[in-house]
């Protein structure tokens, strides 16, 4: 039993004995979600607190068990459990003495969103610095208690001991304050946000915390189970579905089926609505706030069918450009001259080293809209009074959620408390805002508790897309195979900002600027030319492109698709094996210092290369050098990736069917540099998951529609990988304990400058979760033309595409 | 309005008040507070809402309650006593059906939110198929969607699971 806080208000017994009426009031709930009633007390509200206190980030139990305030949600991903391993560490305990208190905008620090792959990288140096201060003043404590020096005090699994004398931490201050601030050095003290986020914390082994020597927890392989897992096996872990509110209603949103292009298209106007309708099904209630339909009943299938019989006309969605081309439209627009172009990166020469390049290639590679589409569709409990909201969400931002919900509310953010459960895992940002606030909406205008369910089609039709990404790649090469120089250009519409909710509420209006997001590392980074430039170029997204945001590993998979392919054909085109060409090309800290680079690369991309290459047991051969007429045929390919600061090297073995099309990944291989890996046991899980879905999302991903709005609405419109397709998986990891922690080191104007240092800063740990996503499509492409000898520029690469690219080459 | 439903869920019999159509995983949900089985899509595509009918493993969001009328349910939260009674035993506190241990052992779940079909199927397939091939499982398994990408660890589960059962429960 691992004490996770939700476990002791919602077993078995607990549904049982008060007949399912789980939440009674605001009070109570503060009182369980602490832990400890006396610690809670005063955290019951307008938290969360100055990030200094060390109260702020965990309770002492009299039991000698320590509460974590997660500061970063779980989900799936085992950051939870990797923030206990680092605050057990700092305290010396035992895993099995952590209890985990779930994230909450009443309760638990603000260290910024669960994304990015950041939380053991960022939240984990707070929660770090965090624990290092609460075990300084739980041992000055414990000198005051027994009258023994601190510097004569060791402490192991919670028992303080010295000079022949004993305490407990939970005999010293357990179910009390430690009312402990941390010194500056702790670097806690809170930056801008809202609320303040806690400052950055430290690196593991930075000074003030303990020395990575002396780790029994971090950096173990494989480090201890996941705290989460046993709930989830046996059916007693609650996720934000299971949540029961007294006299809470059940509800459904009522919205064209697909949504159409970001404008018009997400703020559909209602023409009329025939409340009865729905008349014949008992206590239905019918909810309208501007062109925002919903309906709610008491039970639950009475809400489902009344959504589907409600009778709403909607005006026409406007045409979409794209239909039947996408980048037809994308080409036209930028022809007219609207799609403003920006550069983003431009060292060295890039056209005079093309110029003078032996051979240079110019291609384009294309990547369509993909989904979020967790198997669990959104679903939010709002309980919503004159004044003040209670929201349960599954939501990966509980901070922005509370924001978002008093937005359309019109509250202030202090009124409105955001507790988190976790749900379907949902890999980004997807429609949690739209559904929180959309929950939040019926229950003000029902007046009563509700729970949104989101059915499939609402899921998968008002998806915050991954954006669909062209890309035009110019590189070159000189006669001995070394790569020049290389151009890319980046076409995609910007990130929305404004949800359903808010547009068909009429609470906001629509926004539609920005530019386009661009990842910039794997556009060369890889790689030691110091010729390099990358241009984006922003398409006009309003009433043009479909709402698109943050998905897994954002625009990476897009664009190492391109840049990954391009490096292959260069290859090609050199007659040489691309493990080699990479090998020969790949930055090192050599290459960063003769390029004078800001930020050094410290081997990592060679690294992981070569340990790419020992994995699949590489064979030096020219790509595609071995092609047989056979219609079942294989293929190796791999490919650099990376994504939150951590690099990675992909590898695939394929069987393609030339007849069916068919692109079979039967073994996938990852090489991972995560500088100090603090949980393998956790990155190697995330590590198969990421491969598994990014391999999906390339091989048959894509959001459809027609000329006015998305028809991927379920699992049949919009496939994914199946038990069938999945590869067996390869994962090795490069454990790194050389690299400093706050700063990659600097080369400026000829001097080179270890900004940070091992014994200043600690150890650097990079991300992950996200970055083995970057790059399996890419390594996927590269084994097809190894197979085949033909490109396939264009993902996902279904059956069919397949098949028509090779048609066109005359293979098939 | 009552109706004189009852359905038995897990060894237990319960009467249901929702009407006749309504699916059963709404009835499971909302009535009996399981929290097994799940709402995915609602349309019998991905599995997350899977349940043992007599043994057999159907979904449960399209299969209306008064169907399973004189049937016996079992759900994940029944796995541990459907082990107990294949070995004949019975126990206050059964231990977790083998594929529930592997799942833990292997670490297979990352958001978990599918796994309750996954290991309702495997049961399933468990229980008519002694050490099936991995041609076998996969096919038996095709019908149910993970999006986190657990299969290739689900895999390496059912296999640990197959030879627990196999030697009739001894490790």
């Amino acid at each position: 039993m691992t004490g996770l806080l939700h476990e002791q208000e919602f077993s078995r017994k607990t549904f049982l004995k008060s007949g399912g009426a789980l939440i009674v009031g605001f009070s109570t709930i503060g009182g369980l979600l602490a832990g400890t009633a006396a610690a809670d007390d005063q955290f019951s509200s307008h938290g969360p607190y100055d990030p200094r206190q060390v109260d702020s980030w965990l309770v002492v139990n009299p039991d000698n068990t320590v509460g974590v305030k997660l500061t970063r949600v779980e989900l799936g991903q085992g950051s939870t459990t990797g923030l206990a391993m680092i605050t057990a560490e700092e305290l010396n305990l035992d895993i099995g003495q952590m209890r985990l208190i779930t994230s909450d905008t009443d309760i638990t620090p603000n260290t910024g969103t669960t994304a990015g792959s950041s939380s053991i990288q960022r939240a984990g140096k707070s929660v770090r610095a965090a624990a290092a201060a609460a075990h300084q003043a739980l041992l000055a404590l414990a000198s005051q208690k027994l009258a023994v020096p601190v510097t004569s005090l060791t402490s192991s699994r919670g028992v303080v001991s010295g000079g022949g004398k004993s305490v407990t931490f939970g005999e010293l201050v357990g179910g009390k304050l430690i009312n402990v601030q941390a010194a500056p050095g702790y670097n806690l003290a809170a930056t801008s946000g809202n609320p303040p986020r806690a400052g950055a914390g430290l690196s593991p082994g930075a000074p003030l915390t303990k020395p990575v020597s002396q780790y029994a927890l971090l950096g173990k392989d494989p480090g201890p189970p996941r705290v989460d897992i046993p709930a989830k096996i046996t059916g007693t872990y609650v996720y934000v579905h299971g949540i029961r509110i007294p006299g809470m209603l059940h509800g459904r949103i009522v919205r064209p089926r697909g949504q159409g292009a970001y404008g018009d298209g997400t703020n559909p106007r209602l023409l009329s609505v025939d409340v009865g309708s729905v008349s014949h099904i008992p206590n239905v209630k019918v909810l309208q706030k501007g062109n925002f339909l919903a309906v709610v009943a008491p039970k639950e299938y009475d809400a489902i069918q009344a959504a589907a019989q409600l009778k709403a006309r909607w005006a026409p969605m406007p045409p979409l450009p794209g239909v039947g081309n996408l980048w037809g439209a994308m080409r036209r627009q930028d022809s007219a001259g609207k799609a403003p172009a920006r550069i983003l990166v431009d060292t060295g020469d890039v056209d005079k080293a093309l110029a003078g390049a032996s051979k240079t290639l110019s291609q384009t590679y294309k990547y369509h809209y993909n989904g979020h589409m967790p198997i669990g569709p959104s679903c939010c409990v709002a309980d919503v009074t004159a004044t003040g909201a209670r929201i349960f969400s599954n939501t990966q931002d509980p901070y922005g959620t509370r924001s978002a919900v008093a937005q359309i509310l019109g509250l202030k953010d202090e009124q409105v408390r955001v507790t988190y459960y976790e749900g379907s895992s949902v890999y980004g940002s997807a429609p949690y805002n739209d559904a929180a606030q959309s929950a939040a909406v019926m229950s003000q205008l029902a007046k009563a508790p509700v729970r949104l369910q989101f059915m499939r089609w609402d899921e998968h039709g008002y998806d915050n897309y991954g954006p669909a990404q062209m890309m035009d790649i110019r590189a070159g090469i000189d006669a001995k195979g070394n790569l020049v120089g290389s151009e890319s250009v980046v076409f995609g519409p910007p990130y929305y900002s404004t949800t359903p909710a808010l547009a068909l509420t009429g609470v906001a209006e629509q926004n539609f600027s920005g530019t386009n997001h661009v990842d910039t590392t794997t556009t060369g980074t890889q790689y030691s030319t110091g010729n390099r430039r990358v241009i984006g170029k922003t398409l006009p997204l309003e009433n043009n492109y479909f709402k698109s945001i943050y998905l897994r590993a954002p625009q990476a998979p897009q664009t190492t698709f391109g840049y990954e392919q391009m490096i292959d054909e260069l290859a090609h085109a050199a007659n040489m094996d691309p493990y080699q060409f990479r090998l020969q090309n790949v930055a090192t800290l050599a290459s960063d210092r003769a390029n004078g680079l800001e930020t050094l690369t410290w081997d990592r991309w060679k690294m992981v290369v070569t340990r790419l290459g020992q994995l699949m047991q590489w064979q030096p051969k020219v790509a595609a050098s071995n092609l047989s007429s056979a219609n079942v045929v294989k293929g190796r390919g791999i490919a650099f990736g990376a994504y939150a600061g951590t690099m990675v090297a992909l590898g695939a073995d394929v069987t393609v069917n030339k007849k069916t099309g068919k692109i079979t990944c039967t073994h996938a291989y990852c090489a991972q540099d995560t500088g100090f890996t603090q949980y393998p046991g956790g990155i190697e899980n995330q590590a198969v998951g990421s491969m598994v879905q990014g391999a999906s999302r390339a091989l048959f991903e894509e959001v459809a529609f027609n000329k006015g709005n998305v028809t991927s609405l379920d699992w049949a419109t919009y496939p994914i990988m199946r038990f069938k397709d999945a590869p067996e998986i390869t994962f090795s990891y490069v454990q790194r304990t050389d690299i400093p922690g706050n700063s990659v080191g600097t080369v400026k104007n000829g001097t080179s400058t270890p900004a940070g240092s091992i014994a200043k800063d600690g150890i650097l740990s990079t991300g992950s979760g996200e970055p083995p996503t970057s790059a399996i499509g890419a390594a996927i492409a590269n084994a097809f033309f190894d197979a085949t000898g033909v490109r396939i520029r264009e993902a996902p690469m279904t059956t069919g595409r397949v098949r028509a690219v090779l048609r066109a080459a005359r293979v098939a | 309005m009552a109706n004189s439903l009852r359905i038995k869920v897990n060894g237990l019999t319960h009467p249901v008040s929702a009407s006749l159509d309504t699916p059963l995983l709404y009835v499971l949900h909302n009535e009996l507070h399981l929290q097994g089985p799940r709402f995915g899509c609602g349309l019998a595509q991905c599995g997350a809402c899977s349940v043992l009918l007599d043994g057999k493993e159907i979904r449960s969001c399209v299969t209306p309650v008064a169907a399973v009328s004189g049937k016996k349910i079992t759900t994940l939260e029944g796995l541990p006593a459907t082990w107990a009674a294949l070995r004949g035993v019975t126990a206050a506190a059964p231990a977790l059906h083998p594929l529930q241990q592997a799942w833990i052992d292997v670490q297979v779940p990352h958001c978990g939110y599918c796994q309750n079909g996954m290991m309702i199927q495997a049961a399933d397939l468990l229980a008519t198929t002694k050490n099936p091939s991995e041609d076998q499982i996969k096919t038996a398994m095709n019908g149910h969607l993970c999006r986190c990408g657990t299969y290739p660890r689900i895999l390496t589960a059912i296999k640990q699971a197959a030879a627990v059962m196999a030697k009739g429960g001894a490790a």
